[in-house]
Order: structure tokens, then sequence, then C-alpha cells
């Protein structure tokens, strides 16, 4: 993670004959941080776009206050948002900022701790008063008391700045003042050599209605990006290259974004219409507001009275041959037990979107965990097995909900999806699928009768399945001659009829249990990342860690060691080969943000010794950290001593 | 897309449905014959043996909706029923349509889904009165404002019958009960009144034993579009026997119902002697017919739009059942939710179908060539 030996060539010569010199770097992580209310946010999705458009690859890592708009000024008003781009491929935000920018006392005093020495600090001075530096517990002024030494500021009135261009607006101070962010964009953008014209179209496009608002960001983003030009202040620009990607088509996306999409994709590519029934929670709601804007693809959504509609909505939707969808995350899951409980019973396809968050209860609604596995595992009364599926990356959850919606159609049951806020919210580019491409997701409908009663008639019976998949049929009203009873008592097995009867609930818990399990043949087998096929340890997560994992496993092969990684998508069931896999390796170390959900299910199910790493911190992992948790663990299995065949695959956990 | 209106809207039979369950409904009718709509009670019926306690008042009115249903001319097929829990709600497994015994109190959520998605079909709830007003009270009511396309039949005895006598939301204030040794403390709903807040755009009550009542409330009911609540008295002969036999007794029976026909005077009691007529603060209150003059007295009118009417025609009665009005409280035209969610579609539709490619590929592309 250490950038190029900066090459400084010769600059362009501003106006007033400054002689400006470019540097090239490898790889930048800049991290804008403001009031909630000073469109960060924004901010830092826009200059995400200038970046992805300009061909790096990126990572972003938004983080901001649950609260709306918390007092100005204040700590828990700090809003910001990180970007990593780099000429190579990243897989992470990045451990810590180079490049702080901080429009006020509370965002510097909420950043710079993790700001390495020696960091690029950018600060707004206009809003260095006596009062927003007392709100924060400043006595004296950090710009000026020496104690910001060991980076570089550079203090600029951006403010003040914004105002003087835009003196001939027409606005009033205070709203001429809601475009300093713009101006900082603008002053970014010069500095890392950022195309603008997407910027000048967006701000075009967001502001079409108010033209004078339109005029007045596009002049203080202009303004700022002159300044950087002309000023003293910044004598150095910096450039990164573009990274080599596969040729392709790309875009810029989120991962709500990218989940959403992918709801659309499985309707299409099922033919069948999409239901959406939801209640808004944060941070899934951008799903809910991504679908409801594709009513053209015949989805229709639901904003439910409360979470227990959402779901009761959805699955009454399913009955009626939709792919029935309900969107939430843990606080929600917990209201919607009872009714995938139902959904498991009647043996409905059903996709539940978890969008994991901080917890337990309310928790933390903006921060990033993934502490609803168990309960996605087992959060229901009774033996409710269901599959649990998990993307990786903002940009996987599109294939995610399209593998979520396909076991959902196939198998005839609720599938839980689980995302996270760290991946809602992040973007990356994404290559563009083509949509004859996607899987096809057809199911069949039954449509007559696939028994006879006693005296011969033909007979429906809803729970006579499949011998493969051991899905039931899905009949739905309207059918003709194919009127069926289904609900939450026990059901006879085959005829679908209320049963009392203990071997048939026997039974029918082990059908369940069966179908479920028997997804394991219909998913890839475990793919293991071991690049030598020599290493010892391995390093198994699943959803979001993804990246900070990989990371980490690459700085670990760059020190010489040798590690694998292993990354689940379908924790529920896992793939059929996973237990050998394991057995492999000498030590397996599980990084979490939870207290180690996975590592419990793999010591449990396989007998594997497992180490679980683990952070709830609402954040996650820095690859470094991680880089040396595995490390400590690969220098501790001795080469000398031990040999893959000495040590027995499950001694740790057997004894 | 056009649409084809329905004489009496029960559902909405060919409004336009996916392609793909369209497909698997003409497969099923080129391999089972068209949908049979010249039907009978017995046609109803279905071979589960009924499992209510002999001498409930549910078999009087599963008899009475069977008997009912085929009058409508809708294909079993295109009917669905979705019930909560408790006894009511077992109701689907006793008819021969599509059916869901769903959870406690969700069912109106369930059949929410069901409609808004199948505009085509007709979807019945039926829930009772803990199952509606306890468990599930905010699915109900927001089903009632929404005025998605059902009808939904509240069986009413007062009393928690599949938990074995517990007091209901509707069980009268010192209920003594087995959770309440010293009498119930909770004040009841009324659950015309809570539906005419909730501003259900229609609203009826019937007894479970007067057949002609029930089914002409049913019928109307039925053929109204967007959310019908049906409240029905019904005997729960083991846990609250009789409770209703002060409106059911011929003897004081027709002393303390209000029969309400759309259009005609509320006078009621023996030989007409009582009435209704305009209190103060725009309620109503019951008169001696001879003693006022025959043009106060109120001509029931369930069309109005403002729901005071119908709300202080629903305060008239107590709680021990003394002046309860039966029959159509109220019933006013208002665009049903799934036929306005389909309209959204079509609207979107205008432009045309959508196109996954550009949706998957939005505004902002770049391409990395070779």
């Amino acid at each position: 993670m250490t950038a190029l030996e900066p090459s400084t060539t010769p600059g362009s010569s501003a106006p007033g004959g400054l002689v400006k010199s470019v540097v090239e770097l490898d790889r930048v992580v800049i991290r804008l941080a403001g009031d909630s209310g000073d469109g960060m946010q924004l901010t830092g999705n826009r200059f995400t776009s200038e970046t992805a458009s300009f061909g790096n690859d990126l990572s972003t890592l938004p983080n901001f206050p649950a609260e709306i708009r918390a007092p100005t000024g204040t700590l828990p008003g700090v809003s910001s948002f990180q970007l990593h781009f780099a000429d190579h491929d990243i897989m992470t935000p990045g451990d810590a900022p180079d490049v702080l920018v901080a429009m006020n006392p509370a965002a510097l005093k909420a950043n710079l701790a993790d700001l390495p020495g020696g960091g690029l600090v950018i600060v707004d001075s206009d809003e260095f008063t006596p009062r927003n530096l007392a709100k924060v517990g400043y006595a004296t002024n950090p710009l000026e008391d020496g104690s910001l030494e060991a980076w570089q500021v550079v203090s600029v009135g951006l403010t003040s700045m914004t105002l003087e261009a835009l003196k001939d607006s027409g606005l009033g101070k205070k709203e001429a003042e809601r475009s300093k962010n713009m101006f900082t964009l603008g002053l970014l953008s010069w500095m890392y050599h950022r195309p603008t014209e997407g910027t000048v179209r967006f701000l075009e496009r967001q502001f079409r209605r108010k033209p004078e608002i339109a005029a007045a960001n596009i002049a203080a983003f202009r303004a700022g990006y002159n300044y950087g030009d002309t000023t003293e202040a910044f004598a150095v620009s910096y450039e990164v290259k573009p990274a080599p990607m596969a040729p392709g088509r790309y875009r810029n996306i989120s991962g709500n974004q990218a989940l959403a999409l992918g709801l659309v994709a499985a309707g299409q590519r099922s033919g069948l219409p999409v239901f959406l029934g939801a209640y808004p929670i944060t941070p899934a709601s951008d799903i809910l507001h991504e679908l409801s804007r594709h009513k053209a693809f015949g989805v229709r959504t639901f904003q439910a009275e409360d979470e227990i509609a959402g779901i009761g909505a959805a699955l009454g939707a399913s009955f009626g041959g939709a792919l029935g969808v309900t969107t939430t995350s843990g606080p929600g899951v917990s209201l919607k037990s009872e009714a995938l409980g139902l959904a498991v019973m009647t043996e409905l396809p059903l996709v539940v979107v978890d969008v994991q968050r901080g917890g337990p209860s309310t928790g933390l609604p903006t921060k990033t965990e993934q502490s609803d596995l168990l309960q996605a595992m087992f959060g229901r009364n009774g033996e409710a097995p269901l599959p649990v599926i998990a993307p990786r990356s903002p940009g996987d959850c599109f294939d995610a909900a399209l593998e979520a919606a396909r076991i959902a159609l196939k198998y005839r049951t609720p599938v839980m999806l689980l995302s996270d806020g760290y991946l809602a919210n992040g973007a990356e580019p994404w290559p563009v699928p083509v949509a004859d491409e996607l899987p096809d997701l057809h199911v069949e409908f039954a449509t007559e009768p696939n028994g006879a009663a006693a005296d011969g008639t033909p007979e429906f019976l809803p729970y006579l399945r499949d011998p493969e998949t051991l899905a039931r049929p899905w009949a739905v009203p309207g059918t003709s001659g194919m009127q069926h009873r289904i609900g939450g008592l026990e059901k006879a097995d085959k005829s679908g009829n209320i049963s009392y009867d203990p071997a048939n609930h026997d039974l029918m818990t082990r059908l369940r249990q069966a179908k479920v399990d028997g997804i394991a043949a219909d998913i890839p087998a475990t793919d293991v990342d071991d690049p030598t096929g020599s290493a010892r340890v391995a390093v198994i997560g699943w959803g979001s860690t993804y990246g900070p994992i990989g990371a980490a496993c690459r700085q670990i092969r760059n020190s010489g060691r040798e590690v694998a990684q292993i990354h689940l998508r379908h924790v529920n069931p896992m793939p059929a080969d996973l237990g050998e896999v394991l057995g492999r390796y000498d030590r397996v170390v599980c990084p979490e943000m939870n207290m180690g959900q996975l590592a419990l299910l793999l010591r449990a199910k396989y007998l594997v010794d497992v180490q679980s790493h683990t952070q709830v911190r609402g954040l996650p992992f820095r690859a470094a950290e991680l880089a040396a948790v595995v490390q400590d663990v690969i220098d501790s299995v001795d080469p000398t001593t031990q040999t893959p065949t000495a040590t027995t695959p499950n001694s740790g956990g057997t004894q | 897309m056009t649409t084809t209106p329905h004489a009496h809207d029960l559902g909405m039979p060919g409004t336009p449905i996916d392609a793909r369950i369209q497909q698997a409904i003409a497969d099923s009718v080129d391999s089972q014959g068209e949908k049979q709509t010249a039907l009978k009670a017995k046609d109803m019926k279905t071979d589960q043996e009924v499992r209510w306690c002999p001498g409930c008042g549910d078999y009087v009115i599963l008899n009475a909706v069977q008997s009912f249903l085929p009058s409508l001319g809708i294909a079993r097929e295109d009917m669905v029923i979705v019930s909560g829990i408790g006894c009511s709600s077992r109701f689907p497994y006793y008819m021969n349509t599509y059916g869901m015994h769903s959870i406690h109190g969700r069912a109106p959520a369930i059949a929410t889904g069901l409609a808004a998605s199948r505009p085509d079909l007709s979807v019945w709830v039926v829930t009772g009165d803990g199952d509606a007003l306890s468990i599930g009270g905010n699915h109900l009511i927001h089903a009632l404002r929404r005025n998605v396309n059902m009808t939904i039949l509240l069986f009413n005895n007062r009393i928690y019958g599949l938990t074995k006598g517990q007091y209901s939301p509707t069980s009268e204030v010192g209920k003594v009960t087995k959770s309440t040794p010293m009498g119930s403390l909770d004040h009841p709903f009324n659950p015309v009144s809570l539906a005419i807040g909730a501003d259900a755009t229609f609203v009826g009550r019937a007894m479970d034993s007067d057949r002609k009542g029930l089914t002409e409330v049913l019928r109307q009911a039925a053929e109204h579009q967007g959310t019908a609540l049906v409240e029905i008295y019904q005997n729960c002969n083991i846990f609250n026997d009789g409770a209703f036999d002060l409106l059911k007794d011929p003897a004081t029976g027709t002393q303390w119902t209000i029969p309400l026909v759309h259009g005609e005077p509320l006078v009621f009691g023996p030989d007409g002697a009582s009435c209704v007529v305009r209190g103060d603060f725009g309620g109503l209150r019951i008169a001696e017919t001879n003693q006022v003059d025959a043009s106060e007295i109120v001509v029931h009118d369930a069309t109005r739009e403002d729901p005071s009417y119908a709300f202080a025609l629903s305060r008239l009665s107590s709680q021990d059942l003394r002046y309860t009005p039966m029959g159509v409280f109220r019933s006013v035209r208002k665009p049903a939710y799934d036929r306005m969610m389909l309209d959204q579609l079509e609207e979107a539709r205008t432009q045309g179908a959508g196109d996954l490619d550009a949706l998957l590929a939005g505004n902002d592309t770049w391409t990395v060539s070779a």
C-alpha cells in the first residue's frame, strides 16, 4: 500500500507566470468531512463519478450520522465521505486518508486522528471562528497554535471565496454559501486532474427547475478549479493514471442501486412481475426508492404500514404469481420473522433483503455490521431453514440479487440476502452486463392436476414435490381446476391438508430441511484463492469483508508469505466441498464484523478449529490490521515442525 | 392495455395481468376446460371435515356464504380467501376456492399484496374480533384507508374462542373471563366506528342467524369497489353463548335493532314506535316516533361522502347492544388502490416497456478498450 515514488514532471504555466508541477501517484485516499448540511455526500459522489469516468479503479466509504441535521458545527453532526482511487485494481476504500478536507473545526477534530503524519489537510479557514472552535472544545485555534505541525495544512477561505465568486449571482449570502461544497469540488478536481464536464451536466440536470441555482453551483465549481490553477497555495497537482481494466463498458454503482437493478433484472429474466412490499428503514430505503422508479418494468412497489405488512404483502403477491420481495434492515427482520416462518411453511418464493446495520435494537442505523447472520439462519420459531446469500462488493449486489431470486423461484422458498451498510452506500466501477446474457430464471407454473383421488378423479396435490429439487408446484389463483388452500398449520405430505400426525410432521420437517440442504448441489464449489497452492493458512469470510480481506491477503503475499482466501457467497447451504477444503489448511482465520457468527457455524458444521477475529466498530476492517492478524497466525505455523499431513485437519475442534 | 368493466366489482375480472400468469391460466383452461361460473352452494364445499364446535355461529355464516357466492357469477378459480388465526380463520379450508390460512392479524396485509398485484381476482378476508382488532388492528385500519379491492368479513363473537375464553377487544367492560376473574377493564372497540374512523368506503353489519340480512349486506359489499368491511355478529356457544340474544330474541330484537335501509326513514321497534333524529353537535339520538315531526326523522343515506353521519349512526348502540343498527352504514365511491396502482404502471409504460439494457447502463458510462 505504498505510493510510487513521486515523479515530478514539468507542469503547466498558469496565468501570471506561476509554474506548477505535476506529481504522479499510484493511489490516493481522500476524505471529505463537513457538517451534515454541507453536502459532503453529494460532493463525494460527484468526485467519485468524475474519478470513475476518468478510468481509475475506486472504492468509497460514506460515513454519516443518523440525525438528518444534528446541531450545526458539532461533532455529532460531522458527515464524511472517503474515496480511494488508483491506477491499479483496489479492494477497499483505504485504511487511512492521505488527504483530509475539513469544512469546519468539528470535521477537523473528528477526523484528524485518522490522518497519518505528513498528510495533507485542507481546511475552510472561514469556519474557524471563536464560536465554532468553542463548540467542539478547541481552546485555541489549531490553525494558529502549532498543534497541526505534524501535517501539511493548507488553510483556504473556501466560504469567502465562494461568496466572492457568486457576488453577482443575485443569490442571498446564505444561499450562495451553500455552493462552497462545489467550490471545494472544483479545487479538488483541479488538484487531481478530474474531468469536469460530468459535474457541470449533473448540476444542470439536478437543478433544471432552478436555473439560477444551477448557474451559481457551476460558477462556484469553476471558481474552485480556477483558484487551484492560479493560487500559490497549491504548487503541485497530482495525476493518478487510469487503472487497467478488462475491456468493456463501465459505470459507477452503489450497492443499493445494484441490488435494486438485480431485482428488476430478476423480474425480466423470470418473466414474472416484481412486487416489493417494504417499510422505510435505514440503510435499505434506497432500494425502495430505486424500485419505485421502474414501473415501466411492471415493478409494483408498496410502502406498507409496517415491516410485517411489507413482507405479508410480498408473500401475498408471491401466492398470486409475482416475484415477492421485501427489503429491510435488522430491526425489520425481527418483525418479519413470523411471516418468514409462514413463507417457509407455505413454500412460496420470496426474496428478503436485509441491509445489515449496527445492532442490537436500533443500534447504529447508519453504520455497517454483519451481525444478522445467525438471525437470518435461525431467527424463527420451529425448524425453519432458509437459504442465505451474501454479496461481497457493491457491484456484486446485482449478481447476488439475481442468485437470491433464482433460488427462491426454483426451490419455492424464502431466501435471505444479507447486504450491509457499507455495501449499500459504497460504490465502485461496475462492468455493465448485457441483459440477454444474464441467467435465465424461468420457472413453470402448475397448470394441471398432478395426482388422482381414490376414485380416480384427477386432483391437484400442492405438496407433491419435484423429486430433484423437492420444490412444490406453484399453482396461482385463476388457474382452472387447481384450487387449493395453504397456510401456517403443518401440511400433510403431498395433499397439503392440515395434519397433526406425528410421523408426517417429522417427515415434513426433514423434507423442508432437505430441500434447503439440497441447494448445495446447485451452487459452485468453494472458490479458493490460493495462488501458489501451498498456503497453510486460509482466511475465510462472507459478505462485505471481501475487500479488506482480499487487500490484507495481497499485503501478506507481497511480504513473501502464502495465504489462501475463501469467500462465501452461499452462507446457507455452504458449498458441498467446504469442509474438505477447510481441512486442507493448518489454520483457518475468520474475520467478521460481529462476534464470530460464521466462525460458530463453521466450527459446528465442520469441526474445524476456526480462529475468529472480530470487530464491531460500525466501520469496515482496515486491511493492514487484518494483514497483521493473519501474518501472526502464519508465523505461528512453524514450517520446520509441521506439515499438512502431520496435523489432522480437525485436530483443534475435535479435542 | 384496456380494462373490461365488470357488472359488479369483485375483483376486476378481465383486468390486464402479467403475461406469464395469463399464459398459465390459458394453459389450465386448455387442459381443464373453461372455468365454470354457473355454480351451486355444493360446488363451494371442499372435502375437508368442518371442525367448529357443534352449534357454533360459524356454521351458519359458512352456509350463507357458500349459498351466496355462486350468485356472483364468478368462477371458484378467481376467488381467494385469506384468513388470519382464530376459529373463524379456518374458513378457507372449507371453501373450494384458492385460500391461505395465514398468521395472526396479518390477513389484510397479505390480501393487500395479492389484490394489488392481481386486480383480476376476487379477494376475501375472513377474520375475527381478536385477529382483526387486537393483533391485526394496524393492518385493518391501513387496508381500510387504502381502499384495496377486497371484502373483509369480521366475525365478532366478543371473545377469544380458540385460546379458550379470554376477553377480546370487543368484550364489554366488566366481562368475567379466565384472564379477567374480577372483570375486564378494557373499553371495547366498536368495529363499525373504528372502520368509519379509518375512512372505510364500505361498512356493514349483519347477524349470523339472519340469512336474508347477511346475504344482502354481503351482496352490497361484494359489489363495492375498494375495501368493504362487514361485521358479522357471531355466537360462540362455548365461551360466550347468547352474546347477541338481545338482538336475536323475537321478544327484544325488534325493540333494539335499527334496520338500515338506504333511502328509508330510520323508524324501528314494535309498531315503529322508535326513530332516529338529529341530536346536538352533529350527533344522532333516539326518539319516540309519535313525539316528533315526520320531517325530523333521519332518512338513511349510506352514500354520504362525509363519514360523520355514518359514524354518528354507529355510536347509537351501547356496549350492551341496545339500539344496534344493522345493515349498510356507509357505501361511497373512491378509486381502488389496485386500480390506481395499475394505472401508474400503464402510465409509466406509455413511453414503452422498460429497456433492461438501458436501465443497467444508466446515464454515465465509460468504455475501456482492449
